[in-house]
């Protein structure tokens, strides 16, 4: 059945709100070489290349894989193009993996990216559509009703928001790559930037960036070989569900229950908080990191604010969140799931510099997209399952 | 971008115009009508009898078709069951800021509804009961901009329990 | 590898324009029909993959409305790629493969009537060379045309008997858009409307969605007397600069169908999906296809061309071939991007 299967080599972008010294080959480019680098290969060594990104009006180029496919070497190669919403950077890497775990190919490359400076993403995610009243003002504003209910359910102290956000913009201090490089950022500082969509303040919002991610993945027999250290793929999962129904719990939907348990089932994890050594977790806003505790099972229902409070979450804490500093400090949209399962991966390999937890062994990579109803989890460890 | 021709091209803009011609589809064209007349349709699910407003093709949850039978008269009041203030403006809401977003859920509905509410920032809440603001008659079209926006009305508000599992 | 194979394929007609349906209403009856053909209910599919468009429907995150389809609850296993639904076709392949699932369910679907398609396919092209200057897609199709043409590869008689090949066996088919019978000569006398290009060169574009049902042995057995085993299932993906590959051949279709095995034996049926009558004939030469090949019998992508699914059901109408005995090795085509750029080849056999 399925074939063990490792990620050896990552690579990133520098995350910016323009970058104007790459055009979208060169981004995604850059990126792929930087993960050829890391895993030791060249073009020549990748056997199917696969690209994930969110909505192409974002750059206003349709299937864009076709153009960018000979920039990530994907010329004469299978290649395929992924789309789940938010979600899609975690599906492309699920898809990526799967490509070795079938025993269909022995070695690939994926690349996730997004190049928001080149169109208008709050247009595109807004367009008016007839016979409807446009109303929601962009991802915030669809959002921050849903954390309003989670306050309302869970009893949260309402600077929850503000402790995240605080503890992710310091994280990212320590990530060079990280988009918002906030020097002075303080519990005062997040409080009193403008509230946008109440209760959502701007600095507990993601920024807008341009960034791409690469990762090449290997089967077992050639990643043994390796004498760095590689990062095993323990379980893979993915749900979804409808946008609207009867009865649909948007602030805790039943897909991020489900996901979470059947990929500890499958990682053969039964105590997540105990067994998983920290997350990177897709939180664009900041108090989606509570009710994503929640949903990945790793806190009880309602209590997720309590590990945020408690300073459980934190770099220093025991079950560190976003140590990279996460969404909120860069969000090139479709690689941003992306970038949570390659900083998971960069966590158990050791690699994670100055914001590496110590002896981290065990991590988990989340993304999800739509309206919180697509949902893409990964396991990754330094020892083989 | 700079002239001197030394430098390089960082970027340009380009103009893309696509025009599409939308179909809002059997069941929703059946919706629109009604709100044309003022009126408003949900659709009773053949599975499980919930009623979906607005209403649509299928039920999402067992993928069955609704019916021509399946149609039925809602009030235009409802439940503020969250909201949003708004202070960020958007190229696609004509609105002025701060302004209220609101999940609305209509009386004998099974699902909300999302519009705008005109009302003190600082009376919002949970639970608040409102009903639509219509525009003027003559102004009526098939679209649910027919209802400016939701009025507060004065009546108790609707307890919690009746509406948490619709957030 | 596991053996896998088609079980269930259903398709909508191929219309110019569904007047009143919207796309999850065209979606709706395909997946109730496979339902009913199949037997198979959500709680027995382990995995759902879709393919769509975006820029076909005018809208970012179009596909997920295809989930209300589906009858996505409790929660599913889904993915999606921006891409026909041969391609989310292999990815559930992939899926089954690894152990994943043993069932897949598999969905295409398009409303190109919306826009307008040959122009909405400029923004394929490169943004910061091409496509400023809005070459729309039968232009392009054009300039591969007139190549071809210039070298010898074929005439413009060698296409029209395509036309009138596909068009005719389309007459058997009651989904298909365009179809009649109709003359070599005819066509010939016809205005060009973008040179060498006649209109009958030129796939319709249609509205429409087709689903497909794939499952190991165990479910494989069970439903069919005669599975479409899948033996080979390949694609490849060409530069897309135009001067750097040679649009007179589709070395892509070439790669796939070797690595496909498609050439060790002789093939009964194929289901092309190019969607002009020079790229059939360019497909075909890729695929080694002679006479002794039923060519595009349900009269393939010109007859009837529902973006985003035409693919999907180019294996499905193959899979048919199969499961009705009149054919043991069949060969099924997708492609998509300018100029055959992408292409997958999916081989199917009755034992």
């Amino acid at each position: 059945m399925a074939e063990l299967t490792a990620v050896v080599g990552i690579g990133q972008t520098k995350y910016q709100s323009k970058h104007l010294d790459h055009s979208m080959p060169s981004l995604v480019r850059v990126a792929a070489e930087k993960a050829l680098a890391d895993a030791d290969c060249t073009w020549a060594d990748i056997d199917a290349v696969i690209l994930g990104k969110a909505p192409d009006m974002f750059e206003g180029v349709m299937m864009p894989e076709l153009w960018l496919n000979d920039a990530i070497g994907g010329a004469y190669k299978p290649m395929l193009r992924v789309h789940t919403a938010g979600s899609v950077g975690g599906s492309t890497g699920i898809v990526a993996a799967s490509m070795v775990q079938s025993g269909i190919h022995e070695r690939v490359l994926c690349v996730a990216f997004e190049k928001q400076s080149e169109s208008n993403a709050t247009w595109a995610l807004s367009i008016s559509m007839p016979f409807s009243l446009a109303s929601v003002a962009g991802a915030g504003g669809y959002f921050a009703p849903l954390v309003r209910g989670y306050m309302r359910r869970s009893g949260a102290p309402e600077d929850t928001g503000i402790r995240v956000a605080v503890k992710d913009r310091q994280n990212a201090l320590k990530n060079p790559l990280a988009h918002l490089q906030l020097e002075d950022i303080s519990f005062d500082m997040v409080a009193n930037s403008p509230m946008l969509w109440d209760p959502i303040r701007y600095l507990e919002t993601c920024p807008s960036s341009d960034g791409a991610c690469a990762m090449v993945m290997e089967s077992e027999a050639l990643a043994s070989k390796r004498s760095n250290k590689v990062a095993w793929i323990h379980a893979t999962e993915m749900r979804s569900e409808p946008t609207q129904f009867s009865g649909r719990d948007q602030v805790m939907p039943q897909a991020t229950l489900d996901n979470s348990k059947a990929l500890y089932k499958k990682a053969g994890i039964t105590n997540p908080r105990k067994e998983l050594d920290c997350a990177e977790i897709y939180v664009p806003f900041s108090w989606f990191e509570p009710m994503w505790m929640e949903g990945m099972r790793i806190a009880p229902i309602n209590e997720g604010w309590k590990m945020t409070y408690e300073g459980a979450t934190a770099l220093d804490g025991d079950f560190p969140v976003n140590m990279s500093g996460g969404v909120l400090s860069s969000n090139p949209i479709g690689a941003s799931g992306l970038i949570r399962f390659a900083e998971a991966a960069r966590q158990v390999r050791g690699i994670a510099d100055a914001h590496q937890v110590d002896g981290a062994k065990k991590a988990l990579g989340h993304a999800y997209g739509g309206g919180s109803q697509y949902f893409s989890t990964w396991i990754v460890s330094s020892e083989k399952p | 971008m700079s002239d001197d021709k030394n430098d390089p091209v960082e970027i340009f803009r380009g103009h893309v115009e696509l025009d599409y011609q939308y179909t809002a589809g059997v069941s929703a064209s059946r919706f629109l009508r009604a709100v044309e007349q003022g009126k408003f349709l949900g659709q009773k699910c053949p599975v499980d009898g919930r009623v979906y407003f607005p209403s649509r093709g299928s039920c999402p949850m067992h993928a069955v078709p609704f019916g021509d039978d399946s149609t039925v008269e809602l009030p235009d009041k409802g439940t503020v069951v969250t909201y949003s203030i708004v202070r960020v403006p958007s190229e696609n809401i004509p609105l002025e800021l701060p302004y209220i977003t609101v999940q609305v859920l209509i009386d004998g509905a099974d699902t909300a509804l999302g519009h705008v509410l005109d009302a003190n920032l600082d009376d919002v809440r949970m639970g608040m009961r409102v009903q639509a603001k219509w525009k003027p008659k003559s102004e009526w079209t098939t679209s649910m901009a027919n209802i400016e926006y939701f009025v507060p009305i004065d009546e108790p508000d609707a307890d919690y329990e009746t509406y948490k599992e619709h957030i | 590898m596991r053996d896998v194979a088609v079980v269930g394929f259903t398709q909508s007609p191929s219309l110019r324009r569904e007047t009143d349906r919207n796309e999850v209403e065209i979606l709706i009856p395909v997946i109730q029909e496979l339902r009913a053909q199949t037997g198979i209910t959500n709680d027995e599919v382990d995995f759902v993959c879709s393919g769509s468009s975006d820029y076909l429907a005018g809208s970012s995150f179009a596909f997920i409305s295809g989930l209300d389809a589906v009858g996505a609850w409790p929660p599913i296993c889904e993915s999606h790629v921006e891409m026909d639904g041969a391609w989310a076709l292999y990815e559930a392949w992939v899926k089954i493969q690894m152990g994943y699932a043993d069932v897949a369910l598999v969905y295409g679907f398009g409303k190109p009537s919306m826009g307008d398609v040959p122009l909405t396919m400029a923004l394929q092209l490169d943004p910061y060379m091409m496509m400023p200057l809005w070459p729309d897609a039968i232009s392009v199709a054009a300039l591969q045309a007139r190549m071809g043409l210039d070298a010898g590869i074929y005439s413009e008689r060698d296409m029209a008997e395509r036309a009138v090949r596909d068009r005719g066996n389309a007459k058997s088919s009651d989904v298909a858009q365009v179809k009649g019978d109709f003359t070599v000569d005819g066509i010939l006398a016809d205005p060009y409307i973008a040179n060498p290009l006649r209109k009958h060169d030129c796939a319709p574009i249609s509205d429409g969605a087709s689903a497909m049902i794939i499952a190991t042995a165990d479910v494989a057995n069970r439903l069919q007397d005669r599975p479409a085993w899948i033996r080979g299932f390949e694609h490849i993906c060409e530069p897309m600069d135009f001067g750097v590959r040679d649009l007179n051949a589709s070395r892509s279709t070439e790669i796939a169908a070797e690595k496909a095995g498609v050439r060790s034996d002789k093939i009964d049926v194929a289901e092309l999906s190019a969607p002009f009558t020079h790229q059939q004939i360019l497909i075909e030469r890729a695929l080694g296809l002679d006479d002794a090949t039923n060519i595009n019998p349900s009269g393939g992508a010109l007859a009837g061309n529902p973006i985003m699914a035409v693919g999907l059901s180019r294996i499905g109408e193959a899979a048919k071939r199969v499961w009705d005995g009149s054919a043991d090795r069949a060969v099924a085509h997708a492609t998509s991007g300018p100029c055959l750029q992408q292409n997958l080849v999916c081989l199917l056999e009755g034992n």
